[in-house]
C-alpha cells in the first residue's frame, strides 16, 4: 500500500510538507515516495495529501500504477475537449 | 500633473516593482494624498517611493516552494508567476540560510531596507518556512522592513501571527471577485486537506482573500493588490476588482499584463490564451484610474537585490561564503543607521526645491541615483566589468520603443551594465509655455529636452528629426532610432552590447565611485 511519484513531476515540494508519514524525499532528477513509510494517508486524511496538492497530472500512481490525478482532472479539461477549449480561448 | 505612464510586461503581477511617479515632492504615488501613516510607510520602500528608490534597495530570498492553489498562468517549475517573470527560477534557501544571506546583504550594504519574501511559490503555503525567516529577521535585524506576497488563500489564518513580526505591507493578487470568472482562472485549491475545482474552489480563494484584506486594513497593514489582467477573462471584471479593493482599504492596484507563451508550459500558454495590447491595459488602467491610486508607474522589477547588486557584488553572498562569516549586526546597525541618516539629510535638502523649478535644471534631483546603487556593482577591480550606461527611451507603453523623439514629453530612464537593465524611473519634459510654435520656441524646447537628459548617453526613439539629432549628438547623447518598436529591454541589451563592441570608453571604472551623502 503506497503510492509512487514517477517522471513528470517538477520538483515543486507541495506534497512534501503534507505528508503524514514523513514518506516522501527530496529527490532529484524527482521527488520520490519511500514505498516503505507510505501509507495512502490512512488513519490520517480522508485523501491522500500528496496527491491532492500535486499539480501535475499523471505523476502520482497508486499501487497498481493508476493515475491519482489523470488527465483532464487537473486542468478542468478532459483530453477530448482540448481542442473545442483551445478554438475558444484562442477567439479571446 | 501624474503623466500617462503604463506598465511594463509582467508574467503576470509583482510586488517586486520599482515605483516612479511623476513629479512628487519625493514620494511616488499620489504623495499629497496620502495619509500621513500611510506615507510614512512607503517612504523609504523602494517599490513605492520614486525617491527612496533610488537610495534604498530591497532583496528577496526564496524560502518558500510550495503553493496551495493552481492558476492557469504557472506551471509550477518557476517562481510564481504572480511574483516574478515567467520562467525564472530561484535557488530555494531554508530560512537559517536566508537570515544568513540577509544579514550579510544588509552589513555589507546598509541601503538594503526591506526584505521580502514571495516565493518561489506561495510563501503562505508555506508558513513555518516563512514565519520562521521573518522571526529570525525581527529579532536579529529590527531595521530591515518585510514584506511577503501571497495569494491569499492561507492569509486570514495567518495575519495575527505575521502582525507579530515587523511585517510593513502585504501584497495579495486578487484577480476576480466573482467565482464564475475565477473558475476560468483557477482549475483547483488545496483547502482543508482536500482538492476542490470549479467554481467551489474560486468561491473559496476568493472570500479568503477578501477577509485577508479586510484584517490586514483592520490592524494597520498596508496592503497592495495586484491583478493580472486576463482579455476575455477578466478584463471588465478588474474595474469590479478596483472598486471592491479600494473600499476596504488596499493602498493601492496594480494591474498587469498576462504574459502567456507556448514555451512556458502554463495552461493558458498552451491554450493560446493571449496576454493584453498595450492600449487595452492602458484602457483598463485609465478607467481604474479614477476608483484609486493606480500603480501605472509600477515597472517589474528586473531583479531581486543581488541582481539589483549586480552579478559581481552577488557572488560574495553565496552560501559558502556565508557559510564562514559571523556578522556583527549590533555593530553593522549602527553602521546602517548612520547611511540611512546622511540619507536622509540628503534627501530632506533635496526636496525642498519645489517639482516645478527643478525638473529644468542640469541636474535633475534624481540623478544621484544611479551612482548609489550602481556604485554597488563597481568596487571590485579584481573582476572589471564594463560601467554601466544611462539610456533614455521615448515610449508610451513603457513596453516597446515607439515614440517619436519630437512627441515625447517624458522618457523612461535605464541602466544598462554587465549585470543587467535597471529601471530607474522617468524624466519629464516641462517646456516653459511659449504660446507660439515659433522656430525659437521649438529650439528653446529642444535645448531643455536636452539638459533634461543630462546624464544618459543614449536615447532611444522610433523616429528623430535631423535637427534634434545633430543637437542631441553635440550634448554627448547618441540618438537611436534603430529599434523602433522593438522591446525596451532588448533594444537597450543590443545597444549597451554595440557599445561596449565598440568600445565606446566602457573601460572597466577603475576608482571606486562609493555613496557619498
Ligand atoms: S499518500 Fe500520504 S503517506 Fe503516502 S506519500 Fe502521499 S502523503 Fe505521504
Ligand atoms: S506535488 Fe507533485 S510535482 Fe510537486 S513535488 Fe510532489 S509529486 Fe512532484
Ligand atoms: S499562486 Fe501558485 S499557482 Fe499561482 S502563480 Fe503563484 S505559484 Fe503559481
Amino acid at each position: 500500500m503506497a503510492l509512487q511519484i514517477i517522471e513528470g513531476c517538477v520538483n515543486c515540494w507541495a506534497c512534501l510538507p503534507l505528508c503524514p508519514s514523513g514518506a516522501i524525499q527530496d529527490a532529484r532528477p524527482h521527488f520520490l515516495i519511500d514505498a516503505e513509510h507510505c501509507s495512502e494517508c490512512a488513519g490520517d486524511f480522508a485523501d491522500p495529501q500528496c496527491a491532492s496538492i500535486c499539480p501535475v497530472e499523471g505523476v502520482i500512481l497508486d499501487g497498481l500504477g493508476v493515475p491519482l490525478n489523470p488527465p483532464g482532472s487537473l486542468t478542468g479539461v478532459p483530453p477530448d475537449r482540448w481542442d473545442v477549449i483551445r478554438t475558444a480561448i484562442q477567439a479571446r | 500633473m501624474e503623466s500617462k505612464l503604463s506598465v511594463n510586461g509582467v508574467g503576470a503581477s509583482c510586488h517586486d516593482t520599482r515605483a516612479a511617479s511623476g513629479c512628487g515632492g519625493g514620494s511616488g504615488l499620489a504623495g499629497s494624498e496620502l495619509p500621513a501613516a500611510i506615507r510614512a510607510k512607503i517612504d523609504n520602500h523602494p517599490c513605492f517611493s520614486e525617491d527612496a528608490h533610488h537610495h534604498y534597495a530591497r532583496m528577496h530570498v526564496a524560502v518558500a516552494p510550495a503553493c496551495n492553489i493552481q492558476c492557469h498562468y504557472c506551471n509550477r517549475k518557476y517562481d510564481c508567476s504572480n511574483e516574478s517573470r515567467p520562467g525564472v527560477v530561484s535557488e530555494l534557501l531554508t530560512p537559517d540560510q536566508a537570515v544568513s544571506k540577509v544579514l550579510a546583504v544588509a552589513a555589507a550594504i546598509p541601503q538594503m531596507t526591506v526584505l521580502g519574501i514571495a516565493g518561489p511559490g506561495d510563501p503562505l503555503a508555506n508558513p513555518q518556512r516563512t514565519l520562521e525567516t521573518f522571526r529570525q529577521l525581527t529579532e536579529k535585524a529590527p531595521d530591515i522592513k518585510l514584506c511577503v506576497s501571497t495569494n491569499g488563500l492561507a492569509l486570514p489564518e495567518l495575519v495575527d501571527e505575521l502582525c507579530l513580526h515587523n511585517i510593513e505591507h502585504v501584497t495579495i493578487t486578487i484577480n476576480c471577485v466573482d467565482p464564475d470568472v475565477g473558475a476560468q482562472i483557477y482549475p483547483w485549491i488545496f483547502w482543508k486537506n482536500r482538492r476542490v475545482t470549479g467554481r467551489k474552489a474560486a468561491e473559496i480563494l476568493i472570500a479568503q482573500q477578501q477577509k485577508g484584506l479586510e484584517m490586514l486594513v483592520a490592524r494597520g497593514v498596508l496592503v497592495k493588490v495586484n491583478s493580472v489582467l486576463i482579455p476575455g477573462v477578466n478584463d471588465e471584471h478588474l474595474k469590479e476588482v478596483s472598486r471592491v479593493v479600494k473600499a476596504k482599504g488596499a493602498f493601492l492596484h496594480n494591474v498587469m499584463p498576462l504574459i502567456a507563451e507556448p514555451e512556458h508550459g502554463t495552461f493558458y500558454g498552451l491554450m493560446g490564451q493571449r496576454g493584453p495590447t498595450a492600449g487595452e491595459l492602458g484602457a483598463l488602467q485609465e478607467a481604474c484610474a479614477g476608483d484609486m491610486r493606480m500603480m501605472r508607474h509600477c515597472r517589474q522589477c528586473r531583479a531581486d537585490a543581488v541582481g539589483m547588486l549586480g552579478e559581481d557584488r552577488g557572488a560574495e553572498f553565496t552560501l559558502e561564503k556565508i557559510a564562514g562569516q559571523e556578522i556583527d549586526y549590533a555593530a553593522a546597525m549602527v553602521r546602517r543607521a548612520e547611511v540611512h541618516a546622511s540619507i536622509e539629510a540628503q534627501r530632506a535638502t533635496k526636496n525642498q526645491t519645489p517639482c516645478a523649478t527643478q525638473v529644468p535644471s542640469p541636474r535633475p534631483r534624481t540623478s544621484e541615483a544611479y551612482v548609489s546603487l550602481a556604485s554597488l556593482t563597481r568596487r571590485r577591480p579584481t573582476q572589471p566589468a564594463t560601467r554601466p550606461v544611462l539610456m533614455a527611451v521615448a515610449t508610451t507603453d513603457g513596453q516597446h520603443v515607439d515614440q517619436h523623439f519630437a512627441q515625447a514629453r517624458t522618457f523612461a530612464l535605464y541602466e544598462a551594465s554587465a549585470s543587467g537593465i535597471r529601471f530607474i524611473g522617468e524624466r519629464r519634459v516641462v517646456h516653459e509655455q511659449g504660446g507660439s510654435t515659433s522656430r525659437d520656441d521649438t529650439t528653446r524646447a529642444l535645448q531643455q529636452t536636452i539638459e533634461m537628459l543630462a546624464g544618459c548617453e543614449v536615447v532611444l526613439c522610433s523616429r528623430i528629426g535631423y535637427e534634434p539629432w545633430g543637437h542631441l549628438e553635440a550634448a554627448g547623447i547618441r540618438p537611436n532610432g534603430e529599434y523602433a518598436m522593438a522591446p525596451i529591454e532588448a533594444a537597450i541589451t543590443a545597444v549597451y552590447r554595440e557599445m561596449v563592441a565598440a568600445g565606446h570608453g566602457l573601460s572597466p571604472v577603475t576608482t571606486p565611485v562609493l555613496m557619498t551623502a
